[in-house]
């Protein structure tokens, strides 16, 4: 299995995302500068956080229109998964691959920190080694990642079922005392109509050794790389 | 939809002496200046709605004029 890291101006987290497959999971990862026109022969696309184009005009609005975008919505089409991580998740919600927007935090601070997630979909290619319930301690890393959307999104992406994780405390109760940064029902991330386009603002890649305080994000990797299915089939 | 920026901007406005409790919003004007060109008004709403705004969280209005 192949993995693209697409890279634009201002990604940060390419390094880690490339890191994390290669080091950790053995797997073909490689960087896919934003100009290129095509993802063809790759198996999965991460779309990496950081800061690209500076956030001007608005986070992601500038990337949604480099040229590799076109060939990521062509290729999310034909079913291939593709995983926005925090700026990545800003960046599919611009180009429309994922409905809603990211906006200022409450509270107007950058957070950097653990938070726990609770899994509430296991049917996609990025958790189904999860348990549908799971509690997972991942940090975030943002200043504009409060999810919004009109309350008809939001009761769509309830009813079938596409809030992929919603903030919760560390019991898995999803409180608003839990919630960091002011997003709707607590929305951490959240699948496409297809299910194969993952966005969240949470960073798997940085909780895939314990020396990083959690091994939590492991499952996203696992779950695409097909192992660890064992324990749930 | 909650605008974290304009909450602060209304505790500061507070804080310096406004009365009452202002409802304040923030967003941004954007200048685009078109020398010897004649804007396509659809082109600059296609332009409005496509790039400079985000229709899911914001709207806008456009403003002509002659320098």
């Amino acid at each position: 299995m192949k993995f693209a890291v697409l890279r634009f101006p201002g990604s940060n987290c390419d390094q880690d995302c490339l890191r994390t497959l290669r080091d950790n999971f053995g797997a073909s990862a490689d960087p896919v500068w934003h100009k290129e026109t095509s993802v063809d022969g790759y198996d999965a696309i991460l779309v990496p956080g950081g800061f690209s184009f500076g956030d001007y005009l608005r986070c992601g609005a500038i990337a949604r229109y480099s040229p590799v975008m076109g060939a990521v919505t062509r290729a999310a089409a034909r079913g291939v998964p593709v995983l926005g991580i925090c700026n990545g998740f800003q960046i599919l919600c611009e180009a429309g691959l994922l409905p809603g927007a990211l906006v200022r935090n409450r509270g107007l601070h950058f957070i950097c920190r653990p938070v726990h997630l609770r899994v509430t979909n296991t049917v996609n290619p990025f958790t189904r080694a999860a348990k549908e319930g799971q509690i997972l301690r991942i940090p975030v890393a943002h200043g504009e990642g409060c999810y919004f959307a009109d309350d008809a999104t939001l009761d769509e992406l309830e009813q079938k079922g596409r809030v992929a994780f919603r903030y919760c405390d560390e019991n898995g109760a999803v409180t608003p005392a839990a919630n960091p940064n002011g997003s709707v029902r607590n929305i951490a991330g959240i699948l496409n109509q297809q299910g194969n386009v993952l966005g969240l603002m949470p960073h798997p890649e940085r909780a895939c050794e314990e020396r990083l305080g959690s091994t939590d994000g492991t499952l996203f990797f696992t779950s695409l790389l097909g192992a660890g299915l064992a324990s749930v089939s | 939809m909650l605008d974290p920026q304009g909450v602060a901007t209304a505790g500061a406005m507070k804080h310096l002496g406004w009365p009452g409790n202002p409802r304040v919003r923030v967003g941004k004007m954007i200048e685009i200046e078109a020398p010897g060109a004649t804007p396509d008004e659809e082109q600059l709403h296609a332009i409005c709605r496509d790039l400079l705004s985000n229709p899911v969280i914001e709207d806008y209005t456009i403003e002509f004029e002659d320098r």
